[in-house]
């Protein structure tokens, strides 16, 4: 079951600014490996299931990506569309799916809050993330943390 | 040290630099990539070898590049992380390196829907952007992207591809944007046969101040007739053929078809030449890379060493913004 939020993007991104600010006080309890990560599992699932399609990845993105989940292409590309779109617009390898990274860039120019985001270089996923809770691992600073050789 | 490649120094002079496509053969032998090259060789300051071009089986992109430096030739490979997780394609990068190749091109590559083992499991574990910065990282740092410290680093004059013929269009010289910060230094692009809509994207590229970053090879190919651009525009992902091109080719003689492809080719090739920031061609013809060679003559690019339409200055200005050092 999907609800339709997605056509509401700025919503989405404020509604992701204010949980980051309510959870912040509690992250020193969110370690992965726990009780605690269940909970945020589940939760997530359910949640993110219905508005993003998610995939579970736990190396979410979606404030950079116009709140659109890029796992839900194809390719999983993360840095904006290949050049394999349709003149219609839709997708390369699912013809009746319209492409993910056109909604996601229509989405972003109206996030005003993380829009610009969407202009910058996502790191590759890191694999041993799958099926974590996302939340855990953005406050443990592992998700979307550059690889190693990308750093200064 | 370590020589750099020649598709650099052409393109750092100045000139209007030319590539060309490499079909590598169903083959085990070694002659057929031979002969095409040595027709190749003659007409082009590059030859691409593609990575399972359409998600079809060939001979691999290593595979040729490695027959090519061994004759003497130079190859630009073409790396598509369609096939190969992080670990094969950095192995990969390696070996090439070491068997003398000095151009790599970076993609994501075709689904495999579209080739003849749609049954194959996807990978795509980096994209394009994601490799682009890798190699750059294992160039300039020596270190894989776990951060180990490699002995030696290759040295590449790195490559990534770019579609402006497809949408979203607005957002395709920004992804360029992200090419050239990920560490791009020439961009080969998609087929054109829509000049006004690469005019509009150059445009563009221009204004963001890309075209002093980065060396734009426009993509170019002869059809064969009107039914082979009907069928290209259906079945291959990303290549965009307007009407009046169709038409065109609809308008003469079945028999006539294949020389008005050509010209209208050739015809392009002029054009883009003239286009501000258009640094070179880069000519695919599936299979056929005799015709490639009579096109770039045709063209007019024959002897080699003529200059783009921005003279000798634009390559020297280029050159002189890349021997900066480079930001990751
Ligand atoms: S067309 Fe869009 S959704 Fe489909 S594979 Fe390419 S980027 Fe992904």
């Amino acid at each position: 079951m999907r609800i339709g939020l997605q056509a509401y993007p700025r919503f989405l991104e404020l509604a992701y600014q204010l949980s980051r600010r309510l959870l912040l006080p509690f992250s020193r309890w969110m370690v992965p490996g726990g009780w605690i990560e269940k909970i945020f599992v589940v939760l997530e699932k359910g949640a993110k299931g219905a508005i993003f399609d998610c995939r579970m990845c736990g190396d979410c993105v979606l404030h950079s990506t116009g709140m659109t989940c890029p796992m839900t292409c194809p390719k999983n590309m993360r840095n904006g569309p290949c050049g394999g779109v349709r003149q219609n617009g839709n997708c390369e390898i699912i013809p009746e799916m319209k492409c993910v990274w056109m909604q996601a860039w229509d989405r972003s120019k109206v996030m005003r809050v993380y829009g610009d985001d969407f202009l910058g270089i996502l790191p590759p996923r890191k694999g041993q993330l799958q099926d974590g809770s996302a939340w855990i691992n953005d406050f443990t600073g592992i998700a979307v943390q550059d690889p190693a050789s990308w750093l200064e | 040290m370590i020589p750099t490649s020649r598709l650099e120094r052409v393109l750092k002079s100045g000139r209007f630099a030319v590539t060309g496509e490499l079909n590598p053969p169903d083959s085990a032998d070694p002659e057929s990539v031979f002969e095409r090259a040595l027709v190749l060789a003659e007409v082009c300051d590059g030859i691409n070898a593609t990575d399972a071009s359409g998600a079809h089986v060939h001979m691999s992109s290593v595979g040729v590049c490695a027959l090519l430096t061994r004759a003497g030739y130079e190859p630009v490979m073409q790396v598509s992380c369609r096939d190969r997780n992080r670990i094969a394609l950095q192995g990969d990068l390696l070996g090439a390196a070491a068997m003398g190749v000095r151009n790599v091109l970076c993609l994501t590559g075709d689904g495999v829907e579209t080739g003849d083992h749609p049954d194959a499991k996807p990978v795509f574990d980096l994209d394009s952007i994601s490799l682009l910065k890798t190699a750059r990282s294992m160039c300039d740092r020596s270190r894989f992207l776990s951060g180990r410290q490699l002995e030696v680093a290759p040295r590449f004059f790195l490559g990534a591809a770019s579609n402006p013929f497809v949408p979203p269009f607005d957002f395709r010289p920004l992804r360029l944007a992200k090419k050239v910060e990920a560490g791009a230094e020439f961009i080969q692009t998609q087929y054109c046969f829509d000049v006004p809509r690469l005019e509009k994207f150059m445009r563009t590229v221009r204004d963001l101040g890309l075209a002093e970053k980065v060396y734009i090879l426009v993509g170019v190919g002869p059809l064969r007739s009107a039914r082979a651009g009907e069928w290209i525009r259906n079945n291959v992902p990303g290549v965009h053929i307007p009407d009046a091109v169709i038409s065109r080719l609809k308008g003469v003689p079945p028999e006539k078809q294949v020389e008005e492809g050509k010209r209208l080719c050739v015809e392009i090739i002029q054009q883009v030449r003239e286009t501000p920031g258009v640094c070179g061609v880069h000519v695919m013809a599936y299979r056929q890379e005799e015709l490639v060679a009579e096109i770039i003559d045709e063209a007019g690019l024959l002897p080699r060493g003529g200059y783009g339409s921005m003279g000798a200055d634009q390559g020297r200005r280029l050159a002189r913004m890349s021997t900066q050092p480079k930001t990751l």
